[in-house]
This record gives C-alpha cells, sequence and structure tokens, in this order.
C-alpha cells in the first residue's frame, strides 16, 4: 500500500500492540499451547514405552541402562504374572457383559418410560460414580468381612463372598461399572426417535421383535461404546479391587505388591501391550462406526 | 380384560427392567456403606469380632490424630483442581472452537493416559521427576548460576504428589470443559462482539494481578515452597492472561456458557484426588500422607475397622457438603451435571 492510498482509506483505527498480541496468540497461541499439553499427557506413555525397552540391572527398572528386547521376548516371565493377567482378563470380560447387560435394561428403563421414582432412580444412579473409589472398596470389604459372621455365615456360603477372592473383585467390578454403561448408553439413547419403533408395532411387530429389530440395533453402538468402557475401567482399576481382592491378584494388584521389592521391565512390557491393544480396539471401533453411517 | 393385563404389562415394565440392576447397587452398593457406618459405631477387634456399641469413639480420634492427613488430601486435592482447570480450559477451548480437522485426533491424544494403566502412568512419573530423572537433569544443566542445590529434590515432596494428581485426572477435567464448550451456540459470541463487547475487560489486567497473586499464593502455600515468589509468578501471569488475552465476550457469554463444565470436571477430579492414596504412596513421603493413605493401611494392613470406617465416613460426608457448597457457589441446580457425558 502506497502512502497516497493510506491517506486516501478510510479511518480505520490501527489496532494496538496488545491487539495485534491478542490476534497472534489466538492465531498460534492456543496451538502452541495445545501440543505442549499433549505432550505433557503422553510423555509419561513414551517413557514407560521407551523403558519397556531398557536392560534389566537390579530390580529396578527407575534407570535407563542399555537397549534389549529381552522383557520383550518374555513379556510374562515373572513369577505370579501370567495367572495375575489372565484373572485381569476373565474379570474384566465377565463383569462387563453382566454390567452392560444390567445397565442397559436400566437405561431402556429410564430413557423410554415415565414412571414415579425416576428421577429419583437417575440420581441413585450417579452416586456410584460421585463416590471416591476408595469409599466404595472400603464398604464393600467391611460387608463381606461381616458375612463371615453370625448370623449371616449361616446363610451364605463360606467361600462365596468370604475369604476375598475372584468372587468379591467381580462384584465390585459390576457395580462400579452400571453406572456408567447407564450413563453412556442414556446418552446415545438420547436422541433415539420413538416413531421407529411405533412405525413397527403398526406393521404388526410385537414388543419383543420390535426391540430386537428395531431397538437394539440402533442403540448398539451406545452399548458397545459401554462396553469398551467398562471393560477399560475393569482392566485398570487399582483401588477398589485392593480391598477387594483378598490374596487374588489382578495385574495392577500384581504390580503394586512387586512395587516395594522390584521392579520389573516386564511391567512396562505389559503396559505397553495393553496401551497398543486399547488403541486399535478404539481405531477399530470408531472405523467400524464411520463406515457404519 | 386384555386391555388392563397390557396397561398392567406397561405400567410394570419399566420396574422389571430397573429390578436386576439396582438390586445390584441396592445390595453391593447401598449395604456396604450402612455396614461401614456400623462398624464405625462398634468396638472390638478383628480376632475377637466387632460388636455393635454405638460408641463414638473413633469420631472423636480423628480430629486430634489425622487432621494433618486430612488437611493434605483437602490442599493437594483443591491444588489438583485449581491447576487441572488452569491446563485444561485453554486445551479444551482450542478442541471445542479452533481444532478443525484435528478435533477428533486431539480428543484422541487427551484420552490416551486411560489406555494405559493408572499405576504404570504413576511409575513413569516417578522416572521422570525422580532423581536421575530428566527434569531435575535439565535443571541442573540449565543452572548456570547454580541457585538449584545439588541435593534439589521433587520426590517425597508436595509438589511430586500435586503432579501425579494432576496429571492422572487431567482427562476428567478437560472432556467435560470440552462438552460445554462444544454445545455454546456461536452466534452468541457474535451477538456479544457485534454489542460492543471490547477485545477485553476494562481493568482486567487489575483483577489478573490480584487473582493471579492469590491463585500463585496459595499454589505455593499447598506445595511448601516459596510463598512470595508464586504469588509475584501468578500476579504476573494473570496480569498478562486477563490484561491481553481474555476478551469481555468470553468473560460474559463463553465463560458462564461453560460453568456446568467447569463443575463437572472439578467434581470428576476433586473427589477422586480427594480420596487417591496411589500418588501419596509412589511420590511421596510420610509427610504427604493424605487421608486415602491412613484408609487403606488401617483397613488392609492394621484391621482396624472402627476407625477406618469413620475416617471413610467423614471422607465422603466432607465430599457431599463441598459438593453442595460448590453447586451453591456457582448456581449450579442439577446436580447430576449436565455436561457428565
Amino acid at each position: 500500500m502506497t502512502a497516497i492510498a493510506r491517506d486516501l482509506a478510510p479511518a480505520r483505527p490501527r489496532p494496538g500492540a496488545r491487539q495485534r498480541l491478542a490476534a497472534w496468540v489466538d492465531r498460534w497461541g492456543l496451538a502452541v499451547y495445545t501440543v505442549a499439553a499433549v505432550a505433557y499427557l503422553l510423555m509419561p506413555i513414551a517413557v514407560m514405552i521407551a523403558f519397556s525397552f531398557n536392560e534389566q540391572v537390579g530390580k529396578f527398572n527407575y534407570q535407563w541402562h542399555a537397549f534389549s528386547l529381552a522383557a520383550w521376548l518374555n513379556p510374562f516371565g515373572r513369577p505370579g504374572m501370567e495367572s495375575a493377567i489372565i484373572t485381569s482378563l476373565q474379570i474384566a470380560f465377565i463383569s462387563t457383559l453382566v454390567a452392560t447387560a444390567l445397565g442397559t435394561l436400566i437405561a431402556v428403563s429410564l430413557t423410554r418410560y415415565q414412571f414415579p421414582g425416576r428421577s429419583a432412580t437417575n440420581l441413585f444412579i450417579f452416586l456410584p460414580m460421585a463416590t471416591p473409589e476408595i469409599v466404595m472398596g472400603a464398604s464393600l470389604l467391611t460387608l463381606f468381612v461381616n458375612t463371615a459372621q453370625a448370623p449371616f455365615d449361616a446363610i451364605i456360603p463360606k467361600g462365596l463372598l468370604f475369604p476375598l477372592g475372584f468372587n468379591t473383585i467381580l462384584i465390585a467390578h459390576i457395580m462400579f461399572n452400571i453406572s456408567y454403561v447407564v450413563v453412556t448408553v442414556k446418552a446415545r439413547m438420547a436422541g433415539f426417535d420413538r416413531r421407529l419403533e411405533e412405525a413397527a408395532m403398526d406393521l404388526g411387530a410385537n414388543e419383543w421383535t420390535t426391540f430386537w429389530r428395531v431397538t437394539f440395533p440402533l442403540i448398539f453402538p451406545g452399548i458397545l461404546a459401554a462396553a469398551l468402557l467398562a471393560f477399560s475401567l475393569s482392566i485398570d482399576d487399582f483401588v477398589v479391587t485392593n480391598f477387594t481382592s483378598g490374596l487374588t491378584n489382578t495385574f495392577p494388584i500384581w504390580v503394586w505388591g512387586s512395587i516395594r521389592n522390584s521392579l520389573p521391565v516386564q511391567i512396562n512390557v505389559v503396559g505397553t501391550m495393553i496401551f497398543g491393544a486399547a488403541v486399535l480396539l478404539v481405531l477399530g471401533s470408531t472405523l467400524l462406526q464411520r463406515r457404519g453411517h | 380384560m386384555n386391555r388392563t393385563r397390557h396397561s398392567m404389562r406397561r405400567m410394570l415394565a419399566p420396574y422389571v427392567l430397573l429390578a436386576p440392576g439396582l438390586l445390584w447397587l441396592i445390595v453391593f452398593f447401598v449395604l456396604p456403606t450402612i455396614q461401614m457406618f456400623l462398624y464405625s459405631v462398634s468396638t472390638g477387634s478383628v480376632d475377637f469380632g466387632y460388636r455393635l456399641t454405638w460408641s463414638f469413639d473413633a469420631f472423636t480420634i480423628i480430629p486430634k490424630q489425622f487432621s494433618r492427613q486430612f488437611a493434605n488430601s483437602l490442599i493437594y486435592g483443591t491444588l489438583a483442581t485449581i491447576i487441572t482447570f488452569l491446563i485444561s480450559y485453554p486445551l479444551a477451548y482450542f478442541i471445542a472452537f479452533r481444532g478443525g480437522r484435528y478435533k477428533n485426533l486431539v480428543l484422541f491424544l487427551v484420552i490416551a493416559p486411560f489406555f494405559t494403566s493408572f499405576l504404570i502412568r504413576t511409575i513413569s512419573w516417578q522416572i521422570i521427576l525422580g532423581n536421575n530423572g530428566p527434569v531435575i537433569g535439565l535443571m541442573h544443566a540449565v543452572d548456570i548460576f547454580r541457585a538449584v542445590p545439588e541435593n534439589f529434590t521433587f520426590m517425597g515432596e508436595p509438589v511430586a504428589v500435586v503432579s501425579g494428581l494432576v496429571y492422572n485426572f487431567l482427562p476428567f477435567m478437560t472432556l467435560p470443559l470440552y462438552v460445554a464448550l462444544e454445545r455454546i451456540d456461536i452466534r452468541l459470541i457474535e451477538a456479544a462482539q457485534d454489542l460492543y463487547a471490547g477485545p477485553w475487560r476494562p481493568r482486567g489486567w487489575l483483577y489478573g494481578a490480584v487473582g493471579g497473586a492469590i491463585l500463585g499464593g496459595f499454589i505455593g502455600f499447598g506445595i511448601d515452597w516459596d510463598i512470595p515468589i508464586f504469588a509475584l509468578v501468578g500476579a504476573v501471569l494473570g496480569t498478562i492472561i486477563l490484561g491481553v488475552f481474555v476478551s469481555e465476550s468470553f468473560l460474559r457469554v463463553t465463560f458462564p456458557l461453560s460453568l456446568p463444565g467447569v463443575f463437572a470436571g472439578s467434581l470428576l477430579t476433586f473427589i477422586p484426588a480427594l480420596g487417591d492414596y496411589v500418588n501419596a504412596t509412589l511420590l511421596g513421603s510420610p509427610k504427604t500422607q493424605m487421608i486415602g493413605n491412613v484408609i487403606q493401611a488401617r483397613f488392609l494392613e492394621s484391621n482396624d475397622y472402627p476407625i477406618a470406617s469413620a475416617l471413610s465416613i467423614v471422607l465422603m460426608v466432607g465430599i457431599i457438603v463441598a459438593v453442595m457448597l460448590y453447586a451453591r457457589m456457582l448456581g449450579t441446580e442439577d446436580l447430576s451435571g449436565g455436561a457428565m457425558l
């Protein structure tokens, strides 16, 4: 722009330094900040992966020594580790199945029917998510321990709820997963068009057929998302499991138990595997849903 | 006849669907809470059994013996909530308004930490903040004036515990903030600008300076470092942020509309942070013990159920009171948090 042209242009206040700085920040600062924040979020993951290739020197994998594939070639080669991982997977699978079924039923009930007690139920479902895990775990512990005392010991078979173990972990995981399933499925059902069901009924389908042929396929993505969430919450749970596991080890409990005496590289290997599997699962389900649209 | 049976069925249907799940929650969530309360007013030991004596001794011991751990929990939990909020807000803002085609990618990266185990993430922080770790190494490398003491350490200090809490609960803050910001009708912001909302709030820098100083001072106090330095840094940052970056339309439109997200995010961060004992165990030391450490040790190591139960109940009641006060402060009526998911 020449000097004359500038003079002829309508008088427009020149943006001040403060304004230009703000505009620059809006354009670039936020993006730079986001990159930094994401780097911060990913840093421990990068450390975990890097240290899974560390050479085991001494008992603790806290310091970098040398690149080694030893732990990857023998990923479960620590006493008790393999059975702990298997237990974790079993509990995650069963608790996901049960909690997804129970939670979906509640979500269907809460979104499709108006009935006395509905808002109270909504609030009640929210409570377990608002309770600190430590309180949930501790209170379950007191319940389970109490079943071994009179008069409950006469009614409840020994080994079902006490001594603590597989059953009690499973019960606890189903319990805390139900609320998350309800909330996730409900969110998906909120945009649900009831007229589709009515159309099916008008065309002669009974309630059962309508549910399986119309309702279920429509809410299935929500159920799948809920199941994925439940699985990941269960397999990673430490606090509630710590209170309800007794002598049974899940993978997080095994890590916690070993941390005082040793920190084998294998922990990072398994952590990296879980991370990889979770990323693949989420990417896979995203692609699947995208194709569905 | 057929008609009444049909309507009966419709009336009962919701309860039949609810029954199995609700029953599970009643037996394994409500009953345990009652049982824990009963233990807190019982006396006895694990070997001889507990007898319900309605003795409130366990509760009267708490203020004398455990106020330090409760204070630690409250301070670290509050700090973690404030810091996650400060870190998350610009991040959520970027994803909601400036994300463009990177929106889903950044969201995915924000929840990526959840794909690894909570314990292993914290172990990674042990490495990062450790005495041989990169952060201390970098500090000594940059420190040409030798201002950092040779034996400077993060581990075992409050700052390490708070860092762990901040990191582990950050996505719980970012996601609800993002959801709330995403819901805002952008035309409202444009309308505010059309109605002469300025590029920044008048005297904003002054509010920023004062607020930043208070916040910085509190952070310095909470992690037991130099309070004046933190207050000064907070004041400078506050002046810059509110004086330059934060526009009037943001303060008067965007931020108030995002309050449900602030509420949900704070609860999702504050509640688990308050009861946490993993970070305090792995990154802290005896002096940074939180109430969760005591509850865990009393329940699982010394089997002192009455006191452990009483501590858990005090924690729970404290959280309920804090949530209600906070809800009133923000004016959020709907406790279930509109932006929860």
